[in-house]
C-alpha cells in the first residue's frame, strides 16, 4: 500500500477517523506528481474565452502550444482566441531581452488581426530576463489605441491561484471604459462562466427568463465592450469563486457593486442561484417568473432523472477537480442520481471548502487537497468507487482501474451546467457508470473476488 | 519549406509564430524517458511544465503518464533550485521505486544557471542504492520537442554505456528510433525478432505507454528497453539511427561509434517502400543476413496494393507538415505514389498560420500530418489524413503505424480510403463502387 508523503499527511483527511484541520493552499510538494498547472496557466484559462482580445504568450514555445484551443469555451462570433499566438524566444532573446521581439510581434499582430484589446502573458523566462513587459505594452497601446494590458503570469511566482489573481488584475483594467450604452437595473454580471459547451448561454437564458438583463459575463463568450460596461451593473454573481472572488471584492471597493457566491452544476446549487439574484432585486415579478423557471424546470427535469437514478443507484463516485466550489455541487448533484461520494479532493481548495466538505460528505469519505495519481488510485481501490469525476489528466487513473469517468474539467463538449446540464451530466454518468466494458476489467474483477472471499 | 506547383500567396513573414507545429523540448525528453523500463521523468522547474506535458502526452496516448516536477516557488528561482531537486529525488524515489530518473531542465532552471550535473554528482555521493540518475539538458528555448527526444536517448546512452568500460564486442544490434508512434516501436521489435540475434530497441514505449488494462495500479506501467539493454549497446556491431535530422554533436549514434566502435548509420524513417527498403538492407548489412522472407511477402503484398489504388491518389497534391524527420520520410512516400507535396512544412520552421496561408493558391486536395491540422482542413474545406503526433481527437493516435511495408500501406490506405470517402460524399448519386 502506497505510504503518504510525510509533507502531504495533513492534506489528506478521512472522515470519521482523522480530526484535523485539512493543510491547503500551499506549494505542491516537490516530486509529488502534482495535477495542479502553474501560475500562467490560471490567467490562461481565466482570459482565454475573451473572443475578440489577443492573446499574445511571451515566452518560448511550449506555454503556447499546450494552451492552443485548450478549453471548449465557445463564442457567437469571434474567435480569435482560438488561435495560440507565442513571440516564441529562442537564447538570442534570453541573452539580450526580449522586449524588441515583443513590441514587433504585438504590432504585427494587432494590425493583422485587428484584435478589441490584447493580453501579454508573461511565462517563467520573462521574470528572470527582466523585460519591462509594462513599458512595452503602454508603448504600443499608445501607438495602436487599443488597451494592450500585461499580464503577470510567471508560472514560478506562486500557484495557479494567483494566475487567476493575475487575470484579474487584467480583467479590472478593462472596466469602466463605457458609461453610455444603458444599461437595466435589472443587470448583473456572471463571473467565472467560461462557456464551455455554451453553457454560459443556458445560464444567460434562464436569467432573461426571469427578467434580469446580463451586463457582462466573465469571460465566458466575452468581448472587450461588454466588459467595459461591466461596472454599471448592480450585482455580481460569482460562479467560479476560486478564480473571480478576487476580481468581485475589487469591483465592489471600487464601483460598490457587491457579489453573491453562486454555482450552476445540480439542481439545488441552481435553483438557488437563480433565486438568490431574484431576491436581490427584490421584484415581485422578477420572483414570479423565477419561481415558474424553477418549477418548470425541476419538473420537467425530475421524472428524466428517474430512470438514470434507478441504475445508478448505491454506485459510488470519486472527485478531483480543480476548484472545491464545483466539488459541493457535484456531490450534491451526484445524490440524485443516488451516489454518494467517497472521494473528494481538488487543486485549490480552502480551509472552509475543506470543512464544508466535511459537513456534507458521509462517514468514511476521503478528502484530498493537491492530490496526485498514486495517492487518487489508492483512495479509488480503497473505497470502491465507480466512478471518477475529473479532467483529461485524471481519466487513464480511472479506466486503467476499470471505472466510469466523467469529464467536468475545460476540455468537455457536453454542457453541464444548468438543469439541462444536469441531465446531460445524468446520461454522462449513466452511459460511462453502466458501460458493460467493465465486466472485462481485470482490476473489477480480482476486487469481486476478493470481496466474495471476504463475505463466505 | 518546400513548395511545388502553383506560384506562392504572398506572405509576410511574421516574427511572432502563430499556432505552433512544434512543442518545447522538455515534450520530447519525457517520451523518451517513459520509454525505459522503470523510469520516471523529473521536470526541474516550475510545477506547470510537467503538468501540460502530461495533459498533452495523455489526450494523444490515452495511458497515464506520471512527469514529477521539482516545483520552482519563487524563492528557488532567486536562491537556486539544489534543495528542490534533491527534495523531488527522494520523494519520487520513495513514491515510485523507480529503476531510473531522467531529469529534463527547463528554460526556467537553465537561465538562472543551474549545475544540475554538478548537483546530480553531490547527491549520489553518500546515498546508496539509487536509480540510475541522468540528465538531459532541455531548456525550452532552443529547438523543438524533436531535440529534447534526440537530447534524452543520447543522455540516456552516454550515462548508462560509460560504465561499460571494455565492452565484448558481440552479434548485436542498436537500434534508436526518432518519434514514432507506440504501434511503430512494435513493428520494429517484429523485425527485429525477425532477424534472431539480440538487439536495444531504444526507446521502447510499445508498451509504456501503450499497455492494457490492469489488475493493480502499476506506479510505473511496465515496458521500455531495460537499463541492461542499454548498457550493452556498446557491444553491438552496428547502430542504426532513424533520423537524419539529429544534431551530430547529440547523435547517440555517433557517440557509441566514437567511444566504443560501433558503426554508425543515420537513415530516414522507413516510410515507403525505397525508405524501407534502405532500413532492411542496412540491417541484413549490419547482421549479415538476408531480408526475412515474411518481409519480402508484405513488400510484395505493399506493391500490389499500390497498383490497386494508384488512380485514386495520382497527381492529387497534399499539405505535409510535421518535424523534419517525419516530413523528409513522409515526402518521399508522397512522391513514390504519385501524391504531389505542394507544401512540406518542417515545424520548426513553419508555423500552421503561415502553412494556411500558403496553402491558399496550391489547390491542396488534402492535408496530411498530426491533428492539428484540423484548423488548416477546415479552413481549406479539404480532407486531413490523420497521422504522426499528436492526435488528440480520435481514438487509437498511438496505435496508428507508419514505419515499414505494413505501415506504408497502412498509410497509403488511410490516404486512398480518405480521397474516396471525399469522392463519395461529394458524388450525388453516393456511389457504391468506386
Amino acid at each position: 500500500m502506497l505510504e503518504i508523503l510525510q509533507e502531504r499527511k495533513l492534506q489528506v483527511f478521512e472522515k470519521g477517523t482523522d480530526d484535523y484541520a485539512i493543510e491547503c493552499g500551499k506549494a505542491s510538494t516537490a516530486g509529488s506528481v502534482s495535477q495542479r498547472a502553474c501560475v500562467f496557466c490560471g490567467s490562461r484559462v481565466v482570459l482565454y474565452p475573451i473572443a475578440d482580445a489577443l492573446h499574445l504568450i511571451h515566452g518560448p514555445i511550449g506555454c503556447a502550444a499546450y494552451t492552443w484551443d485548450i478549453r471548449g469555451s465557445l463564442s457567437s462570433g469571434a474567435e480569435l482566441h482560438r488561435l495560440s499566438f507565442s513571440t516564441d524566444i529562442h537564447e538570442n532573446e534570453v541573452i539580450y531581452g526580449g522586449e524588441t521581439k515583443l513590441y514587433s510581434a504585438l504590432n504585427e499582430l494587432i494590425e493583422r488581426y485587428k484584435p478589441a484589446a490584447a493580453f501579454v502573458y508573461c511565462t517563467c523566462i520573462i521574470g528572470l530576463i527582466g523585460d519591462d513587459i509594462d513599458a512595452v505594452c503602454s508603448r504600443v497601446q499608445r501607438e495602436k489605441g487599443i488597451q494592450v494590458i500585461p499580464v503577470h503570469s510567471e508560472g514560478f511566482k506562486g500557484t495557479k491561484k494567483d494566475g487567476y489573481r493575475a487575470a484579474c488584475d487584467a480583467l479590472f483594467r478593462l472596466l469602466g471604459k463605457d458609461n453610455e450604452t444603458p444599461v437595466s437595473p435589472y443587470a448583473i454580471n456572471i463571473m467565472g462562466e467560461f462557456n464551455l459547451a455554451g453553457e454560459t448561454w443556458i445560464i444567460k437564458d434562464y436569467y432573461r427568463r426571469m427578467g434580469v438583463e446580463i451586463a457582462t459575463c466573465f469571460t465566458g463568450d466575452g468581448r472587450v465592450a461588454e466588459i467595459g460596461r461591466a461596472h454599471r451593473a448592480k450585482l455580481n454573481v460569482v460562479q467560479c469563486s476560486g478564480s473571480m472572488t478576487y476580481l468581485a471584492k475589487m469591483m465592489e471597493e471600487k464601483y460598490d457593486i457587491p457579489f453573491i457566491r453562486v454555482s450552476y452544476f445540480g439542481i439545488e446549487d441552481m435553483s438557488k442561484a437563480l433565486y438568490d439574484v431574484a431576491e436581490y432585486f427584490r421584484n415581485d415579478k422578477i420572483m414570479k417568473q423565477t419561481q415558474d423557471l424553477v418549477r418548470n424546470e425541476v419538473s420537467t427535469l425530475l421524472p428524466r432523472l428517474a430512470d438514470y437514478r434507478r441504475d445508478l443507484e448505491g454506485r459510488k463516485a470519486a472527485i478531483y477537480v480543480g476548484g472545491s466550489f464545483k466539488a459541493f455541487s457535484l456531490v450534491k448533484a451526484l445524490r440524485h442520481l443516488g451516489m454518494e461520494t467517497v472521494v473528494v479532493g481538488s487543486q485549490t481548495g480552502s480551509q472552509e471548502d475543506y470543512d464544508y466538505l466535511k459537513e456534507i460528505t458521509q462517514q468514511g469519505t476521503i478528502i484530498c487537497d493537491d492530490s496526485n495519481p498514486l495517492e487518487l488510485s489508492r483512495f479509488i481501490l480503497e473505497k470502491g468507487a465507480d466512478l471518477l469525476i475529473g479532467g483529461v489528466k485524471e481519466r487513464p487513473i480511472a479506466y486503467k482501474m476499470g471505472i466510469g469517468f466523467c469529464d467536468h474539467n475545460h476540455e468537455r463538449k457536453i454542457a453541464l451546467a444548468g438543469f439541462e446540464g444536469m441531465l446531460n451530466f445524468a446520461r454522462e454518468v449513466h452511459a460511462t457508470v453502466m458501460s458493460p466494458v467493465w465486466k472485462f476489467s481485470p482490476a473489477r474483477i480480482k476486487n469481486k473476488k476478493y470481496l466474495q472471499q471476504n463475505t463466505e | 519549406m518546400i513548395t511545388a506547383g502553383n506560384k506562392l500567396t504572398e506572405t509576410t513573414s511574421f516574427v511572432s509564430t502563430r499556432n505552433a507545429c512544434k512543442l518545447c523540448s522538455p515534450l520530447g525528453a519525457c517520451i523518451v524517458m517513459r520509454g525505459m523500463e522503470g523510469c520516471i521523468p523529473l521536470i526541474h522547474g516550475s510545477q506547470g511544465c510537467s503538468t501540460y506535458i502530461r495533459r498533452y502526452g495523455i489526450s494523444h496516448f490515452r495511458e497515464p503518464i506520471d512527469i514529477a516536477s521539482s516545483n520552482f516557488v519563487e524563492a528557488t528561482a532567486i536562491f537556486g533550485g539544489k534543495e528542490n531537486l534533491f527534495h523531488a529525488l527522494d520523494n519520487v524515489t520513495k513514491q515510485y521505486q523507480p529503476l531510473a530518473i531522467g531529469i529534463t531542465s527547463t528554460c526556467l532552471s537553465e537561465t538562472i544557471g543551474e549545475n544540475v550535473p554538478m548537483y546530480l554528482h553531490e547527491y549520489q555521493i553518500n546515498r546508496t542504492k539509487l536509480p540510475v540518475l541522468f540528465y538531459a539538458s532541455t531548456p525550452s528555448y532552443r529547438g523543438t520537442h524533436i531535440d529534447g527526444y534526440h537530447e534524452a536517448v543520447y543522455a540516456a546512452v552516454e550515462t548508462i554505456t560509460k560504465k561499460n568500460i571494455v565492452p565484448k564486442k558481440t552479434k548485436r544490434i542498436n537500434l534508436i528510433s526518432g518519434f514514432v508512434s507506440s504501434a511503430d516501436l512494435r513493428e520494429l521489435h517484429e523485425i527485429l525478432i525477425s532477424y534472431q540475434i539480440p538487439y536495444t530497441l531504444l526507446p521502447d514505449y510499445s508498451e509504456s505507454l501503450d499497455g492494457g488494462a490492469w489488475e493493480d495500479y502499476q506506479k510505473l506501467p511496465q515496458g521500455g528497453t531495460t537499463i541492461d539493454d542499454i548498457a550493452a549497446m556498446p557491444e553491438a556491431s552496428g547502430t542504426i539511427y532513424l533520423s537524419t535530422s539529429v544534431n551530430s554533436s547529440r547523435n547517440a549514434a555517433l557517440f557509441l561509434r566514437d567511444y566504443f566502435g560501433v558503426p554508425a548509420t543515420n537513415i530516414n524513417l522507413p516510410v515507403g517502400i525505397e525508405n524501407t527498403d534502405i532500413f532492411f538492407e542496412t540491417l541484413n548489412h549490419i547482421t549479415g543476413q538476408k531480408t526475412p522472407v515474411v518481409w519480402e511477402k508484405h513488400r510484395s503484398r505493399l506493391i500490389d496494393a499500390y497498383f490497386d489504388g494508384h488512380k485514386y491518389c495520382s497527381g492529387k497534391r497534399a499539405i505535409l507538415y510535421g518535424d523534419a524527420d517525419f516530413v523528409v520520410a513522409m515526402k518521399l512516400f508522397l512522391e513514390e505514389i504519385g501524391v504531389v507535396p505542394v507544401l512540406a512544412a518542417d515545424g520548426a520552421e513553419m508555423d500552421f498560420a503561415t502553412i494556411l496561408e500558403t496553402s491558399a493558391g496550391l489547390n491542396p486536395d488534402f492535408v496530411i500530418g498530426n491533428s492539428k491540422g484540423v484548423y488548416l482542413s477546415r479552413q481549406l474545406g479539404i480532407p486531413l489524413v490523420r497521422c504522426g503526433f499528436p492526435i488528440h481527437d480520435r481514438i487509437g493516435g498511438h496505435r496508428i503505424l507508419h514505419l515499414g511495408y505494413r505501415g506504408t500501406l497502412n498509410l497509403f490506405e488511410r490516404i486512398c480510403n480518405t480521397l474516396m470517402e471525399a469522392k463519395q460524399n461529394a458524388a450525388p448519386s453516393g456511389w457504391t463502387y468506386i
